[in-house]
């Protein structure tokens, strides 16, 4: 079977660290933050996503080498 | 439950939009792949061994699991942990190890063919029956459990959940069939551990760390082992119930039984992979508790510190609900954007835990009832059109099933009590079975009766507390026979009652073997049983992928938690 699941979970976890990271940026200093104790939780764990999904595209990339 | 109740925004909606686009879209990536009813009940044996191993694990991590063990977490604490560390890695290392050469060897189609392989036709329509029931019900339970949350939480209509959420499930299903519940299982195993950490990340935080948290909790909280034996207990199981009754009976008829996660393992490319797939499952188990245990125990930390507003909220019933521990902790800490994906990972679970039971009820139906009773001999194209039917129907059904529980006061409770009789004795048969030549499908299948009434009558005899005279409980809560055993919970008296069914279905299956004739000559057993099995040579794969190897030490990795914890 030539499906690979570590593209799709690529595809997914970038997507929203991107979405999450994009809308941090746009509300930093936001009221909303108050809830998270004052840390910006959208932006650091878009961050966290867009590096999960990265490291997938990588795996799906290099197994696809093999 | 105003307090709680949560808006979302356009960024919240998107997050859940783009999951359902995946996860659809893996259907139809999938479909091309669909050629045979093998490819669609058993994914052609094509999957690689990380993906089986997250599923295994995954199918079993329903919503209802997520947020029962946070549940859990906030009303015992960290002994909440005996279901992970003593209720679910050894079963899954015995599986990997001991079991599944002859689920995989085999070339059963399902768990129970093997039934048919190993005993006869009557002891696999037993259970395969019971089974095919069991998944449809407890996958309207959960199309139930999810659209009455999203009510509450999101004042969702009901219906509109419960027909969007099928619709969602049914178009990936039927388009990949296993193969995309699997896929998909992954994808929320995923979601669940990315959406719910910060929760836990930020909790303890603001609860200043673990020292913090703890300082907050009863000290029975910080204990899996020490309060055992004393009245401070607050499960109200001792030892032997929890070792024998949960570690042993119950955990292993679930793990090294259940088609639902036997299957994840079953459609691994090759024997060594079908058993890694649970020992795969069980290292991200042992750590598990760290994102289900634990969010319970902040909540109930957050009740008492000064200066907070959160407390548990109160149910449909006015009570407090501790199964709304993991939603309230989403609205109190979780601002838009992140709240959005804790919600969806928290949905995708719900769906994945209805995919799940679809596609073990599809392929149970298909091989084990519709091809051996209704119509067997016919064509493979066929029992895929079958197949499909069949998840159509499941998922119809399912429906059914919601409404029921929605509109008939404890019927899932009730249901949940039967499925716990014909259960409780279940591996006895699995055990005798794959380890005793000697046993026999007469033995089988009385066995298996006996067990299960003698967890009726068990449970007509016992009472979950000790009765006042006079006092009386209802009688889905047992003693309608009488109180003659009483327990100081109902989780103690399950334990029993699995103990005693299981006892007596190992006694009656072995006493019924020995007065009743062979009919399986030693050749027709081999690759079923045990002793006539041969071994499986492993000595040309390196060290770190035996099964036994890698399975002894998590067993150990297990043990060292357990007395970290004590």
């Amino acid at each position: 079977m030539n499906f690979d699941l570590r593209f799709p979970i690529g595809i997914l976890f970038t997507t929203y660290g991107l979405i999450l990271a994009g809308y941090g940026i746009l509300t930093s200093g936001s009221a909303i933050y108050q809830k998270s104790l004052g840390t910006n939780i959208n932006l650091i764990w878009g961050g966290v996503l867009i590096a999960f999904g990265l490291v997938m595209w990588i795996f799906a990339i290099l197994g696809r080498r093999k | 439950m105003d307090s709680n109740a949560i808006n979302l925004t356009l960024i919240d909606y998107s997050i859940l939009a783009v999951y359902i686009l995946v996860v659809i879209g893996i259907g139809f990536a999938l479909r091309r792949n669909m050629k045979t009813a093998d490819d669609f009940f058993l994914s052609g044996k094509s999957i690689p061994v990380w993906v089986t191993g997250l599923a295994f694990l995954s199918a079993n991590l329903g919503a209802q699991e997520v947020i029962g063990m946070a549940a859990s977490g906030a009303k015992y604490g960290i002994m909440t942990s005996h279901f992970y560390w003593v209720g679910a890695i050894p079963a899954m290392i015995f599986l990997a190890i001991f079991m599944m050469p002859f689920y995989y060897g085999s070339k059963a189609r399902s768990v129970p063919e093997y039934l048919k392989l190993r005993f006869d036709e009557k002891t696999r329509g037993l259970n395969a029956i019971a089974f095919a029931l069991m998944t449809v019900a407890s996958s309207g339970a959960s199309l139930h459990a999810l659209a009455a949350l999203m009510h509450l939480l999101l004042k969702w209509d009901y219906n509109v959940s419960l027909i969007a959420s099928s619709v969602v499930v049914l178009a990936y299903v039927l388009k990949g069939g296993l193969s995309s519940a699997i896929y998909t299982e992954v994808l929320q195993f995923f979601l669940i551990v990315l959406g719910f950490a910060p929760l836990v990340i930020i909790g303890l935080n603001d609860l200043g760390g673990w020292t913090g948290m703890m300082s907050k909790l009863p000290e029975t909280y910080a204990h899996s082992w020490k309060y055992m034996g004393t009245t401070a207990n607050p499960m109200g199981v001792e030892w032997f119930a929890m070792v024998f009754g949960l570690g042993f009976v119950l955990s292993f008829g679930y793990w090294c039984t259940d088609f639902l996660v036997v299957q994840r393992a079953m459609a691994a490319r090759n024997m060594g992979d079908a058993r890694r797939t649970p020992i795969i499952g069980a290292i991200p188990k042992m750590i598990f508790p760290i994102i289900v245990i634990v969010p319970g125990m902040i909540a109930l930390a957050l009740t008492s510190k000064t200066g907070s507003t959160y407390h548990i909220p109160n149910g449909i019933t006015g009570e407090t609900d501790f199964n709304l521990v993991i939603p309230s902790l989403i609205a109190h800490y979780l601002p838009t954007g992140m709240l959005g994906l804790a919600l969806t990972a928290l949905m995708a679970s719900f769906m994945s835990g209805m995919a799940g039971n679809v596609t073990a009820f599809n392929t149970v139906w298909t091989y084990d009832i519709y091809q051996s009773y209704i119509a067997p001999g016919k064509s493979d194209s066929h029992y895929m059109w079958m197949g499909k039917f069949a998840t159509v129907a499941g998922i119809v059904i399912s429906i059914g099933f919601a409404y029921v529980a929605k509109n008939v006061n404890n019927i899932m409770d009730f249901l949940q009590l039967v499925f716990g009789f014909v259960n409780a004795p279940v591996f006895a048969t699995f055990l005798l079975g794959m380890f005793w030549k000697r046993a026999t499908g007469h033995g089988a299948f009385f066995g298996l009766l006996a067990g299960t009434l003698a967890a009726v009558a068990f449970h007509g005899l016992s009472s979950p507390s000790i009765l006042a005279a006079g006092e009386t409980i209802p009688w889905i809560k047992g003693a309608w026979l009488g109180a003659h055993f009483s327990f100081t919970s109902s989780m103690a008296q399950n334990f029993w009652l699995a103990i005693v069914a299981w006892t007596v279905c190992f006694l009656f299956t072995i006493l019924v073997s020995v007065a009743t004739a062979r009919t399986k000559t030693d050749e027709e057993l081999k690759g079923l049983v045990y002793s006539l099995t041969a071994k499986i040579r492993e000595e040309n794969e390196p060290v770190w992928m035996r099964p036994a190897v890698v399975g002894g030490l998590v067993l150990v990795a297990a043990v060292i938690l357990n007395i970290i914890f004590w």
